[in-house]
């Protein structure tokens, strides 16, 4: 018993302090995966309460939102989830940088926009749409950013293949008779 | 008599918006200098409404970076930004090299450090330029333009190619600094002060370019943080964030520098802003260059991260073994299963990479952060309610480049 408790207060000692913005998210939402590598900090919220986060996150001082991106997991080994979005925060008068992630699932990958808190996210969550199909709800215009409208597919998804497909099939041909 | 209430009962309703007139700009104009489009609503020459559309130069950059190893792919990076594409170089290097957690040599990181901040030069020239040339300062850019080839020259020198340079590789970078390179780069630092100040003198009071930029396009402060603004254009409103003081990369922690700022916002702060990094970059490159120490430019052999000099290759065991070992296809680099976002003050902004390794030596995924995207989804914002004619100088102080906006 004693023993036991030894050790994790030796573990507590070891492990780097955990950062005041981390400890904060932590008691609005609960527990929740976090990790330091390469000194960057990096948090895992549940993508219902993605935007609660960032919004407290913003408040706290992370007034400038880097890039919104997404990760599609269908191939990386030991993945749970299929898609992982990436909110990268910084702070313009600490300097402070945070990653957050949450991650969505097939079939209708859904996560609220952060449009109301940034402006900044309009582009890149129309990118998001556009490369991975990640519906953004509350965002003001989900349209393609890259691909022309008529695409139907979404290029960055890891099942897209690199090369063979969707030049051509999406759209319609048009042959000398009809043109 | 009686027929006449019914007609205008009938008579459709108009509304002040279809008095509006649609203009479409670009893909193909001489102003926008790159492959993007805007559908303007003028209201007379009043500008009401923008819609920005890009995605004419989209060639799947990320889906290519998942394809290639990280060192094929500092190719595509130079066709991003290509206005500097040394500095995509050196990005993209740095990100990988964060995920590798690869510590650089001295050598390696002034180097890099000095053709960061020339990248930086260049770039600055040729903006500052456009912004001059779109506003009628034809001479003012042709000045701009010969520096640039200057240059060009340089890096020519340095690594045989004139844009796409692909010259950093991981650990350090393709080719040392020649005497004749530093030489070159000397006397850049000698003569191009003097093309600067007359570049001042020619636009700086200028009544013209003052009037046309002046007020023209102002992003305040708040609005450049919301709206994610970074670079020059972020510092023309006052944000002072330089990564290159804020997290000191490569040799920036050693130099001393200014971080250039101004409060107004306007497209005349932004040109401004430009005209001065420039010389704080001159003052970087020369203490970097008068202080560059010796030694190995690359990381050693032993790390097995860089591919070892030709020289060493073919003269020394290790240097064989150590080539193999990397160009093999079954071995290669140590990859950690992690994900890290690294990012440096490029001339346009923050220019990042996020880059998911999962033991490969190619990327799972390699996101790039670009700084046009963010600066060209303001451009509604800064455009309305001036005139058509200002659409140039705000589309110029952005200094948006297409391919870095579409990937």
């Amino acid at each position: 018993m004693t023993h036991a408790s030894d050790t994790s207060s030796n573990a507590a000692a070891d492990a780097p302090p955990i950062s005041p913005h981390v400890a904060a998210v932590e008691q609005a939402c609960g527990p929740l995966e976090h990790s330091v590598y390469r000194g960057q900090q990096r948090m895992v919220v549940p993508a219902e309460k993605s935007f609660e986060t960032l919004a407290l996150l913003k408040d706290r001082g992370f007034d400038l939102l880097i890039d919104v991106s997404c990760v599609d997991y269908l191939e990386y080994r030991g993945a749970t989830h299929r898609y992982g979005l990436i909110y990268l925060l910084a702070s313009t008068t600490t300097n402070e940088r945070l990653t957050v992630r949450a991650f969505v699932d097939d079939p209708e990958p859904t996560v609220a926009s952060v449009v109301p808190l940034w402006q900044a996210a309009n582009w890149l969550e129309r990118e998001v749409w556009d490369m991975f199909g990640i519906h953004f709800t509350g965002h003001p215009d989900l349209r393609r950013l890259v691909m022309p409208e008529a695409f139907t597919a979404h290029p960055l998804r890891k099942d897209y293949p690199l090369q063979g497909r969707g030049e051509r099939h999406n759209f319609p041909v048009i042959t000398r008779d009809h043109s | 008599m009686s027929i006449a209430p019914a007609e205008q009962e009938t008579r459709p309703e108009t509304r002040s918006e279809d008095y509006l007139w649609t203009l479409n700009f670009g893909p193909q104009h001489p102003a926008t200098h790159t492959t993007l489009r805007l559908v303007l609503k003028l209201e007379g020459e009043r500008v009401v409404d923008a819609d920005p559309e890009m995605g004419y130069l989209h060639s799947g950059f990320e889906k290519i970076g998942e394809h290639l190893t990280f060192n094929q792919y500092v190719t595509v990076t130079d066709r991003m930004n290509y206005i500097s594409p040394m500095a995509n170089n050196v990005a993209w290097h740095h990100a990988v090299e964060t995920l590798l957690g690869i510590e650089l040599t001295p050598r390696g990181s002034y180097i890099r450090t000095i053709i960061a901040e020339l990248a930086r030069i260049s770039d600055h020239l040729l903006c500052n330029g456009a912004v001059g040339l779109d506003t009628g300062a034809f001479t003012f850019f042709l000045y701009g333009f010969y520096q640039r080839e200057v240059i060009y020259d340089i890096f020519e020198t340095l690594c045989g190619a004139r844009f796409t340079n692909s010259y950093t590789r991981v650990g350090g970078v393709s080719q040392d600094f020649t005497p004749l390179v530093i030489e070159k780069i000397r006397s850049f630092l000698k003569t191009f002060p003097k093309t600067l100040d007359d570049m001042e003198r020619l636009l700086n009071r200028n009544r013209i370019f003052v009037d046309r930029t002046k007020g023209v396009g102002l992003l305040t402060k708040e609005e450049a943080i919301n709206r994610g603004a970074t670079g020059p254009v972020a510092r023309a409103s006052g944000v002072t964030r330089d990564l290159r003081r804020d997290e000191p990369y490569l040799a920036y922690a050693d130099l001393d520098f200014q971080v250039c700022c101004a409060s107004a916002g306007d497209c005349y702060a932004r040109y401004l802003v430009r005209m001065q990094e420039m010389r704080e970059s001159l003052k970087i490159v020369e203490q970097a260059l008068e202080n560059l120490p010796e030694g190995p430019v690359n990381v050693g052999i032993d790390q097995r991260t860089s591919l070892p000099m030709k020289q060493q290759v073919y003269s020394t065991i290790e240097g064989t073994i150590s080539h193999f070992e990397l160009a093999m296809s079954n071995r290669g680099f140590d990859v950690p299963s992690e994900e890290t976002y690294a990012a440096i003050e490029a001339p346009n902004g923050e220019l990042g990479f996020y880059i998911v390794g999962d033991g490969d030596e190619r990327a799972y995924r390699a996101r790039c952060r670009p700084p046009s995207v963010l600066h060209f989804a303001m451009f509604p914002h800064l455009i309305r309610g001036h005139t058509l004619s200002d659409v140039v100088a705000v589309l110029g102080s952005l200094n948006i480049i297409a391919a870095e906006l579409d990937r």
